[in-house]
């Protein structure tokens, strides 16, 4: 399969799928003002084909189309951010775009304002969801029939 | 031939403003929020937009309200809608083996590694009406039970576990581009992959039927479920201006791994096969019906003998699986046609005519 060849920056990268996962309403709150930029590419609607595998692991194939925000920026510095979010919100695809070139400039702050409570809060909701899980594990067992003798 | 009729304006938009306000049903009551449709008829939801074949919530809770609840409607206002979007790309296929669970349940195996888990699941209720729900009662809210643990690390398949061992036939990955259906006019006969994607967006009722007519012996294949997971999963695409990949969301889908009966030889051991269910979303009962349907259409690849069976005709399977395409030509035949059957109807005529003439002649 051919990928592009760039290193992947993994703290970029999770960074782009938290904010990728949001909920939109929530990057709002957490960044109401928007700062200063250039909009290289306005945020646009549009799909992306997701791909499943043949018996989970075989030959790929065309599962269905999801919906996919994305935007570009460019800050006053040059820094350019590119968000791709879940869903049709331009706002949501326009702050992730944002966040990312700010997150650039200082990682530091972006962390500590933006990333760690999406990150927090995603944690909790899916921890909200396992918990849920695990309390319908069942553990089956087979009984001794007496024609088994 | 179709020739076009013209008038009815007047009353056809007296017949929408009808529909707008019978949807709308009485003023006294609260109406319906598409967030509600959303988080409380979720099952609609992921039906349509597995057949709808696009994945978002709160579009298919839109087109549940604007179909009235009318779920092949509001997949056809999906397929509608979708097509006016650009596509930005496809994604790396995703991995359901790091799947976060919310179901997992295996037919053959009880001690299936990482367990089983039940989910919200309809198994087990009485299927008793619940008067509680009509009349507003508060049901449980909270989980019964402490959950174990509750950072799950992928969950194997359990289909690798037979595998491992060469007792069933091999998925090997395979990187060449899947052909799209919704891209090139389907060209039969149509490899499995193509196969596939027709499938994850046929009828569910459809595929239900001919998964049905494979057990009762129509080109009988012995499924097992081996796994039916349901939960979400990481979409990840190749972001070419960043020059690497990155989540671009999750979704929920079901996933169903049949193990079917065996093949083998002088030469070859004994094995057993695959069916494949993939769909968006909680969708159990569809992604069961593809997985045994998938089965059955491999007949030709696994060297089984034609049997003749409606499951087994790709061309006959994967011709009426589209509910959209076969719902608009059936309700075509609804609308107008009114000069076409005016021939018809001359055509009747003319032969009881020449019959009652030949009466005559013969007289």
């Amino acid at each position: 399969m051919s990928r592009p060849e760039t290193f992947p920056d993994p703290i970029r990268k999770e960074a782009l799928g938290l904010l990728a996962r949001a909920p939109s309403g929530r990057l709002a709150q957490l960044l109401p003002e928007l700062p200063e930029h250039d909009l290289l590419r306005a945020p646009e609607i549009g799909t992306v084909m997701v791909r499943g595998r043949a018996g989970g692991t075989g030959a790929a194939f065309n599962l269905g189309e999801k919906t996919v925000t994305r935007a570009s920026v460019r800050l006053p510095s040059g820094t350019v951010g590119h968000g791709y979010v879940q869903g049709r919100d331009k706002g949501h695809a326009l702050r992730a775009a944002l966040i990312d070139a700010m997150a650039q400039q200082d990682a530091a702050r972006v962390e500590e304002r933006i990333l760690a409570p999406l990150r927090d809060e995603e944690v909790a909701r899916r921890k909200a969801v396992a918990t849920e899980a695990a309390a319908t594990r069942v553990e089956f067992f087979t009984l001794v029939r007496g024609e088994d003798e | 031939m179709y020739v076009a009729v013209k008038g009815g304006e007047r009353a056809i938009d007296a017949a929408h403003a009808w529909l707008d306000r019978s949807r709308r049903g009485p003023v006294d009551q609260p109406v319906l929020d598409t967030a509600q449709i959303r988080d409380q008829m979720g099952l609609a939801v992921t039906r349509v937009m597995a057949e709808g074949s696009l994945y978002d919530p709160d579009l298919a809770a839109l087109a549940i309200k604007q179909a009235c609840g009318d779920l092949i409607e509001a997949i056809f206002l999906i397929r509608a809608y979708r097509t006016t979007l650009p596509r930005f790309g496809a994604s790396i296929p995703i991995d359901t083996a790091a799947m976060r669970l919310k179901r997992r349940v295996s037919a053959t195996f009880k001690d299936a590694p990482g367990g089983q888990i039940l989910g919200p699941t309809f198994d087990y209720t009485h299927r008793l009406l619940d008067f509680r729900l009509m009349a507003d009662g508060e049901l449980p809210t909270e989980p019964l039970a402490e959950g174990g643990e509750t950072e799950s690390a992928a969950t194997p398949h359990v289909l690798s576990f037979l595998n491992r061992d060469g007792l069933i036939e091999d998925a090997a990955p395979d990187e060449t581009p899947p052909a799209d259906l919704t891209r090139e006019p389907m060209e039969l006969p149509a490899d499995r992959t193509l196969r596939l994607q027709a499938l994850a967006r046929g009828d569910e009722g459809f595929l239900l039927g001919l998964a049905y007519s494979t057990q009762r012996g129509y080109a009988r294949n012995h499924a097992f479920v081996g796994e039916l997971r349901i939960g979400m999963v990481a979409v990840e695409m190749d972001i070419p201006e960043l020059g690497f990949a990155i989540e671009i969301g999750e979704i929920e889908v079901t996933e169903c791994e049949t193990v079917n009966q065996f093949k083998g030889s002088r030469s070859e051991p004994a094995q057993f096969t695959r069916g494949y269910g993939l769909t968006f979303g909680q969708t159990e009962r569809k992604a069961l019906a593809m997985a045994l349907v998938d089965r059955a259409l491999r007949w030709e690849e696994l060297g089984e003998e034609d049997q003749g069976a409606p499951a087994q005709d790709q061309e006959f399977v994967l011709s009426h699986c589209d509910n959209i395409q076969a719902t608009g030509f059936l309700e075509h035949i609804k609308l107008p046609h009114y000069v076409d059957f005016q021939a018809e109807l001359e055509l009747v005529r003319r032969l009881r005519a020449g019959l009652s003439d030949q009466d005559e002649d013969a007289a």
